[in-house]
Parts: C-alpha cells; sequence; structure tokens
C-alpha cells in the first residue's frame, strides 16, 4: 500500500505540505523497535523482551511475542525489521529442525546461532535483524549468544539488544552479578526491560520472559500493572 | 550529570574530549567541563565545547551585572535563564547544551536543564550528554530523593563510571562539585580510582 502512494517533492507547494496527507505510518516499514535481554544462569537461561511492534509512531500491535522458539529448548529474541527477523528466525528453524533429524539427537545452542550468523552476515547488506540466541543443550548447559547487526557472533553472560538496549548499559553492567539464581536473573531481567521501556519509545506493552533449562521451557508475562516500580519512573 | 538533595547539591562530569573533526582523537583527558558562572553556580557543558564556553563566558558577564544591579546574589533561575536566552535566539549557530545547578537564598539547591534549543526545564536530578543515554536506566532504578551527600556523591561517581565504560568519547578523569550555602568544593577522582563492575 506505501509503494501506491506519491511522494511529493517539495517544489509542489511551498505553502502546503503534501506530504503530510497521508499518515507516517503508511510509508514506514513495521519494526521491532524493542528492548530484548538474555541472562545465563547455572541451568539454563533467562530471556526476555517487551511487546511492541511499531510502523512510523504508529504500534502495529502491542502485544507481540518477540521470544520465538527454534527448537525445544532452544529461543531466539528479536529485533529490528519484523519481516527480515521473521523470515531467519523461519529459515534457521526448517534448517535446525532438519540437522537435528539427521544427527538423532537434540542439536546445540551454538549451531543454532552459528545458522543465524551465517545468515545475516551473507546477507548483511538486505538485512536489518539483530538476534539474541539462547538455550540449553547437554553439552555446555545454559548459553546465551548475541547475533548483531552485521552478522557477528558472540557469547556473553549477558546480552541486551534492540533500540532500548542503549539505556540499560549502565543498569545491566552495575547490577549483573556472576552465579545468580534463577529468580535473580528473572528479577534482574524485569527490572532491567522495565527501565528501558520508560525511556525508550519503540519499546513498551508488557514483558515477555522465558526460562529454559534441561526442564522445558516456562514462559511468563508481566503486565504493564505489575511491572516494577522505581522512585523517579 | 547532576544529583541534588535537601541541602546542597553534587555535579559530576566526565572530562574526555574528543575532536570528532580529526578522527575521534581525544584532544584533552583532564578537561573541565564544570564553568563557574557565580559563586555558588555552576554550569555543566556539553556538545561543542567552543560553543560552550562562548555561552558561559557570556552568561557569566551578564549575570554579573544583573547581580550586582540587583545587590544580591543571584539567583539559579536567573543564571538558567540567561544560558537559555543566548540559547535559544542563536540556536541556528550553536550545538552546545548546559545543566546549570548551585545553591541561593530564595529556593535552596536546584538544578535547572538547558537543551540544544534552548528548552529550560527544573529537576531534582538530570543527566546529559553522550554518554548519558547508557546510564538512563541506572539513575532512574537508583535515584532516591533526599539522599545524603556521601550518597549523592557515590551515585554521581558510579554513573559516570558506567557512562565511561561504555561511550568511546567520555573517559578520562571525574570532576565533582559539591555546592552548599557554605562552601563549593571541588573533587577529582582520577581513572584508577573509579568504581569497577563485574566485567572488569
Amino acid at each position: 500500500m506505501a509503494t501506491m502512494l506519491q511522494k511529493f517533492p517539495s517544489s509542489v507547494s511551498t505553502l502546503n505540505d503534501y506530504n503530510a496527507l497521508y499518515p507516517d505510518w503508511t510509508q514506514r516499514e513495521v519494526s521491532t523497535g524493542t528492548t530484548i535481554m538474555a541472562v545465563e544462569f547455572d541451568g539454563g537461561v533467562v530471556m526476555g523482551a517487551d511487546s511492541r511492534t511499531t510502523t512510523g509512531a504508529y504500534i502495529a500491535n502491542r502485544v507481540t511475542d518477540k521470544l520465538t522458539p527454534i527448537h525445544e529448548r532452544i529461543f531466539c529474541c528479536r529485533s529490528g525489521s519484523a519481516a527480515d527477523t521473521q523470515a531467519i528466525a523461519d529459515a534457521v528453524t526448517y534448517q535446525l529442525g532438519f540437522h537435528s533429524i539427521e544427527l538423532d539427537e537434540a542439536p546445540l545452542v551454538q549451531t543454532a546461532a552459528s545458522l543465524f550468523r551465517d545468515m545475516c552476515y551473507r546477507y548483511r547488506e538486505e538485512l536489518m535483524a539483530g538476534i539474541i540466541v539462547a538455550g540449553w543443550d547437554r553439552r555446555r548447559g545454559g548459553q546465551v549468544y548475541t547475533v548483531p547487526v552485521g552478522g557477528m557472533m558472540t557469547r556473553q553472560p549477558v546480552s541486551v539488544g534492540g533500540s532500548g538496549s542503549s539505556y540499560i548499559y549502565g543498569f545491566v553492567d552495575s547490577n549483573y552479578k556472576p552465579a545468580m539464581s534463577k529468580e535473580e536473573c528473572l528479577k534482574f531481567t524485569a527490572e532491567a526491560l522495565t527501565l528501558a521501556m520508560e525511556r525508550d519509545g519503540s519499546s513498551g506493552g508488557v514483558v515477555r520472559l522465558a526460562v529454559i533449562s534441561e526442564q522445558g521451557v516456562e514462559r511468563q508475562v508481566i503486565l504493564g500493572n505489575q511491572l516494577p516500580k522505581f522512585s523517579t519512573v | 550529570m547532576d544529583s541534588h538533595h535537601s541541602y546542597s547539591q553534587v555535579k559530576g562530569v566526565s572530562t574526555g574530549v574528543s575532536n570528532l573533526f580529526i578522527k575521534s582523537y581525544v584532544s584533552s583527558k583532564t578537561i573541565n567541563k564544570l564553568i563557574q558562572v557565580h559563586d555558588r553556580i555552576f554550569c555543566c557543558i556539553a556538545g561543542s565545547l567552543a560553543d560552550a564556553q562562548a555561552v558561559t563566558k557570556m552568561a557569566k558577564f551578564q549575570l554579573s551585572f544583573h547581580s550586582i544591579q540587583m545587590e544580591s546574589p543571584p539567583l539559579v533561575k536567573a543564571a538558567a535563564s540567561i544560558m537559555r536566552e543566548l540559547c535559544y535566539n542563536n540556536k541556528e549557530e550553536l550545538q552546545a547544551g548546559f545543566i546549570t545547578a548551585g545553591w541561593d537564598r530564595k529556593k535552596g539547591p536546584q538544578i535547572y536543564v538547558v537543551s540544544l534549543g534552548g528548552m529550560l526545564l527544573s529537576q531534582p536530578f538530570t543527566i546529559g550528554g553522550s554518554g548519558s543515554t547508557y546510564i538512563y536506566g541506572y539513575v532512574d532504578a537508583k535515584f532516591k530523593p533526599d539522599m545524603s551527600l556521601e550518597e549523592a556523591i557515590q551515585f554521581s561517581t558510579n554513573a559516570l563510571a558506567l557512562a565511561m565504560g561504555r561511550d568511546n568519547v567520555s573517559g578520562g578523569v571525574v570532576h565533582l562539585v559539591v555546592i552548599t550555602e557554605a562552601e563549593v568544593k571541588h573533587v577529582v577522582v582520577p581513572g584508577n580510582k573509579l568504581p569497577k563492575f563485574h566485567d572488569e
């Protein structure tokens, strides 16, 4: 629909802004503005994301699920262009499923991350995708791999991504301690995401959390009025 | 960044200066971005340092003139207002933002933000500059109204250290100024004495 609309050059009229005839969201791509985060703990990982998808200034989906399953115990958090990340996640899900059947055992988190990295690096000029891959496998337990825009891949004990992540680097750096328990990780993630959502216009809605461990996946949602409160926020 | 509490104020600024025209060359590691515009009023500067220095110089002059005319120490709001007039009326040419803070008899400790285009806003605490984006989450979580002086100094130092750890154009040493009715104290915290966090 956006391609049918004409963009008027400024020479058409200096008195009227003809480009204001059509709302902003008809000419913008859908983006998962976003704040995403994942933390390793002994025995698994905690992943979290906000729930806002924007088309320009319009919130296309205020209850988005950005935590996408790639395999039974491997999830990814998506940020950047919604279309690109959905397409990449679908492709990797297929490839990983095939690989797992060939191997006849559960795939490694590192394998999933590598598949994301290969695709994001090969098509880096066309894509706009920042992805955090996290999960549990038998060989190395809970792992978090980050594949930011450009196609690098690295493992980190805690990783944040998306437009809202800039605002919480200080909070994450100061509050993260190695060897936190599952409950501490959940609290840490929920607080960090709440702080980012308060400051970043492209992040908001509810906080979605997922805990992945040997036992499986537990998902939770923290609604707007139940988010942690801070004195200034 | 600035935070103020019941009877005095802590202003902190980290001091790396980078001349972006020469491909991120750090032209000075120890520059002091806290400029005194009157006995109990200071300005933190950010943005183009040349513009900021020109504006504060002019503001210092106008403020001292105003203070002599009124025959009393100027209000912090007056200082901030002068900065705002200069920034707003010259918004096309200037690229500098300020945090004006200090103590006066009428309202005690106050903090005013004068942004790039010339907005003036009073806040209980504030952060600014390129490194500030990284510490919004931290200061939102950690700030409490009515902190003691030691807590405020610790809060400012931690916040600045975190920002310096993430922002490539912030760094060097941390300058702190504590402004109270009685005195003005300037504290410098060198890089090796800054708080360390888990990944360092």
